[in-house]
């Protein structure tokens, strides 16, 4: 910037260095308020040491949150730089590459994937009845790992660079011929860090659903969010080690002269188009189920019905899971692999769209003559379904691939994967986030902010990605910095504009949350029912306890809980209590986080020493953990039986409200009885 | 009837351990699905093999560098060894004395290495010959594959011998019983990932 003192250049060192500093001051400041607070203490052993799936689940959150903020204000500079981009614009070729590829990056791996993590964490032991996951332990190694690789990008602003690849990092271009620099590297180090930490989140959620389910808990039983975990977790397991393949390829490319993917001596990077789209297209699934999940049970509790067509909404999210393999080959139709096949995967890839219509009906089924309330959680659900069909149906428009052809590489594609993962995935984790925030912190949202918040986002949407649909017809290629075509500028500043909306939802979203916490006294719902909802989570106090059930829940049916209810059996002390066995606070987490950022940082850079000492260091934890015996500490019957007295009294003593009233400082957490019928 | 359904996936302890069966229903189905994981990483360096075997660009093939008898020899010792870790199973299921699972566990591990030092034996021959992995995607892939495995081997070895020093410090506890239990799963899985690549890579590649 200082040699070649241009326009652009200081333009772009500014942006630059700015969003360093915004890590920097940021890291700086949270060091600072944990010492100031002293809160070192209680962050190690109440935080990051737990193996408490529910204090995991709400740092994975946080994570995304934080990852949701750097990735977004990365999008608004990168719709500001298109709506000047007639001709130049004002960042730089290298620059506005390296923001796309970050923002793709951070939001898939860094935002999206922990957030679902974070919510599955959170809800899903609970709905089957179980105290944790299988293996509480792993899953505090998985949120390390996965916290690794988001440090990593994070320290990419400030040392070095990042990838100018794309999220998929497509060789032959980050070859070390063509990329020489340590930006791809960043890019393989945070996402295989990252897969390796889903693929045993992975076999934690389905060895968990399996066998941790309370008596009773059929798996026809199940809430329709844990059977989208479950399918998830499946794909998890199959999908990641593709990605992990690839990018160790492609690393054994870059650092031993290795030809997997190169141009010469036999290398193909067709080879890695497929690895990564065997994983690639699963992801899109990994990510869309849970939020399908979430939706289903905003829909029915805010509708005061059961869920229409369980089974076939069982049925679609198992056929959406499989046939998610199916269908890799149509991210690559215009690499000349010939007619028949193309054919075979547009017709497979047209093929989802019958489950995900069979959803679609399912809601508005279910909706349908229920009484159904516009809260926060609702209005991202009807802002989805609408928003949602448009964006399948343009994906059934690019599975034909003669239409691919004429799109492909254009914004229209980018619309299009916008309009299924902003509304369907992001909505759905944000709507889970509103739904759960009271069972999890023990008060609710504030609604009317929430609800501003909820309208920006769509209409933001909105506004963003619809131009691109139009400008990718009009021959717009993606990842373009600039462009000559003077008819492209309004369609831009449409665009531009939503995106400012966008940042200001994301704005009311952080203002909310500081609102509800500050008025957090008035909005309690310790009797831990606000919705009046129908599955286990909602059985018990809020926040719950560490062992989330006094006693394990005999399950009777579907929605245990509102059966629980109509029955009159929920809220009943046991007869007697026992004693619980959790698992004791382990380093493991925490310890395999900072080994995984030093093995990475040392590779990125070529620090050897670092890399071997990490992977001692790793092996020796893993040995010393084998030796571990004492891993597990009782909460004495005793105790179980004060807080549990203390949460029914809490219940007696609470008014229960109608639904009418469900947003009012009223509801303290306990529902009015539906009257008779209302909820079969 | 129901104790006989709740069984783990695997070899049981037989009925004398109820409660450790308990314990092993979780935890063995959970090590299941990671070797399920696992075998779909291998399936992808397999893959990238299968697909890469006329990708040599002009350097040394199969022909040149593979030496079978060495293979087979490896073949033999893996085997074996997995023979040698069913009797250390044996010996825990019934309870026989510690030395002799002890001593099944050091002819599995004798054998293990054998198996590990022949490999680098081969690995060594080729490199000498040219065959070295940034000769072409030939060689990228097979180097990718068959010391992946070899790495597999490696670090069940390594698990070994802690397994043995966890049977030494705290005698045969649920966690050392289970340890065993899994590392055996993981010693005939890597067994079978030695015949696909000793039928896909030797073999298929000789012919």
């Amino acid at each position: 910037m200082l040699q070649h003192p241009t326009e652009a250049n200081i333009v772009n060192g500014c942006i630059a260095t700015a969003a360093a500093s915004m890590v920097m001051i940021g890291a700086i400041v949270t060091v600072a308020l944990l010492t100031k607070y002293r809160l070192w203490s209680v962050l190690w052993s109440d935080w990051v040491t737990s193996p408490d799936h529910k204090k995991i689940g709400i740092m994975y959150v946080v994570i995304a949150f934080v990852m949701l903020v750097r990735a977004l204000i990365e999008a608004v500079l990168m719709r500001g730089q298109q709506a000047f981009g007639l001709g130049g614009g004002f960042l730089s070729p290298d620059h506005f590459a390296q923001l796309f590829s970050t923002h793709g990056t951070i939001m898939i791996f860094f935002m999206a994937m922990p957030f679902l993590t974070g919510v599955i964490n959170y809800v899903m032991p609970m709905q089957i009845g179980a105290r944790d996951v299988s293996f509480p332990v792993l899953n505090s190694i998985s949120l390390g790992l996965t916290a690794a690789g988001a440090a990593l990008v994070m320290i990419s602003l400030v040392i070095g660079k990042f990838s100018t690849g794309g999220w998929f990092g497509y060789p032959p271009y980050t070859e070390a011929n063509f990329s020489p620099g340590v930006g791809p590297d960043y890019w393989i180090w945070a996402l295989s860090l990252a897969s390796l930490g889903s693929t045993f989140t992975g076999i934690n959620f389905a060895v968990t659903i399996y066998k941790e389910r309370a008596p009773g808990m059929k798996m026809m039983r199940m809430p329709l969010f844990t059977w989208t975990a479950l399918c998830t977790s499946i794909l998890m397991i199959f999908a990641m080690p593709p990605l992990t393949v690839a990018t160790a390829q492609l690393a054994l490319d870059r650092y031993l002269g290795f030809h997997y993917f190169t141009n010469a001596l036999g290398g193909n990077m067709m080879h890695f188009a497929n690895l990564f789209w065997l994983f690639g297209h699963p992801e899109v699934y990994i990510l869309i189920l849970p939020a399908f999940g979430v939706y289903s049970e905003v829909i029915s509790t805010f509708s005061s019905k059961v869920l229409y067509g369980y089974r076939s909404l069982v049925m679609a999210t198992m056929a959406i899971a499989v046939l998610s393999f199916t269908v890799w080959l149509h991210h690559f139709f215009t690499m000349g692999q010939g007619a028949d096949i193309n054919a075979v995967f547009g017709i497979a890839s047209m093929l989802i769209g019958i489950p995900t219509g069979v959803k679609v009906y399912n809601w508005m089924l279910t909706m349908f003559r229920g009484r159904v309330r516009f809260t926060v959680p609702m209005i991202y659900s009807i802002g989805f379904i609408l928003l949602f069909v448009l964006g399948g149906i343009s994906g059934i428009l690019l599975a034909s691939p003669t239409i691919d052809y004429q799109v492909h590489n254009t914004v229209f594609l980018v619309a299009h994967f916008h309009n299924v993962a902003v509304p369907g995935v992001l909505f759905g984790m944000i709507a889970g986030y509103h739904f759960w925030f009271p069972k999890a912190f023990g008060f609710r949202l504030n609604e009317r902010w929430g609800v501003f918040s909820a309208l920006c986002w769509i209409f933001g949407f909105m506004l963003a990605f619809f131009p691109l649909y139009a400008l990718g017809i009009m021959g717009l290629p993606r990842r373009t910095v600039a462009y000559t075509e003077p008819s492209y500028v309004p369609f831009e500043w449409v665009a531009f504009l939503g995106a400012l909306l966008i940042l200001a939802a994301l704005a009311l979203l952080l203002w909310q949350l500081w609102v509800s916490i500050k008025h957090r006294d008035e909005n309690r719902v310790f009797a831990g029912d606000p919705w009046d909802g129908r599955s286990l989570e909602w059985s018990m106090s809020a926040p719950p306890p560490k062992y989330n059930f006094a006693l394990i829940p005999a399950v009777k049916g579907r929605d245990a809980f509102a059966l629980a209810k109509e029955e009159g059996t929920a809220f009943q002390p046991p007869d007697a209590y026992a004693d619980i066995e959790l698992p004791k606070n382990s380093a493991m987490g925490p310890v395999i986080a900072a080994i995984g950022f030093a093995l990475g940082f040392g590779l990125v850079w070529h620090i050897w020493w670092l890399v071997i000492l990490a992977v001692l260091a790793a092996i020796a934890t893993m040995i010393i953990r084998g030796f571990a015996r004492d891993t597990t500490c009782i909460v004495t019957a005793h105790e179980v039986r004060q807080e549990h007295r203390r949460w029914l009294n809490a219940v007696a003593m609470a008014t229960a409200v109608s639904r009418s009233k469900e947003r009012e400082p009223a509801n303290a957490g306990l529902a009015e009885r539906e009257p008779q019928g209302a909820v079969s | 009837m129901s104790q006989e359904v709740m069984k783990h996936p695997g070899l049981n302890l037989g009925p004398a351990h109820g409660k450790d069966n308990e314990a092993a229903e979780t935890v063995m189905f959970g090590f299941w699905v990671f070797m399920m994981s696992d075998a779909i990483l291998f399936g992808m360096v397999f893959a990238t093999y299968v697909t890469s075997i006329h990708a040599t660009a002009g350097g040394p093939g199969p022909h040149d560098l593979y030496d079978i008898k060495s293979a087979f020899i490896e073949t033999m010792l893996l085997l074996t060894s997995s023979f040698a870790f069913g009797m250390a199973s044996l010996a825990l299921k019934y309870k026989h004395s510690k030395t002799r699972l002890i001593g099944w566990l050091a002819v599995t591990l004798v054998l293990g290495v054998s198996f590990l030092g022949f490999e680098l034996h081969d690995f060594i021959a080729m490199f000498a010959k040219g065959g070295v992995p940034s000769r072409s995607g030939f060689l990228s892939a097979f180097f990718g594959l068959v010391p992946l495995h070899g790495l597999h081997v490696t670090a069940a070895c390594i698990w070994l011998v802690c397994l043995v020093g966890q049977i030494a410090r705290y005698g045969l506890d649920t966690e050392t019983k289970l340890g065993i239990m899994r590392l055996a799963l993981f010693w005939h899985f890597l067994d079978i990932v030695w015949i696909a690549i000793f039928s896909v890579v030797y073999l298929a590649g000789l012919t």
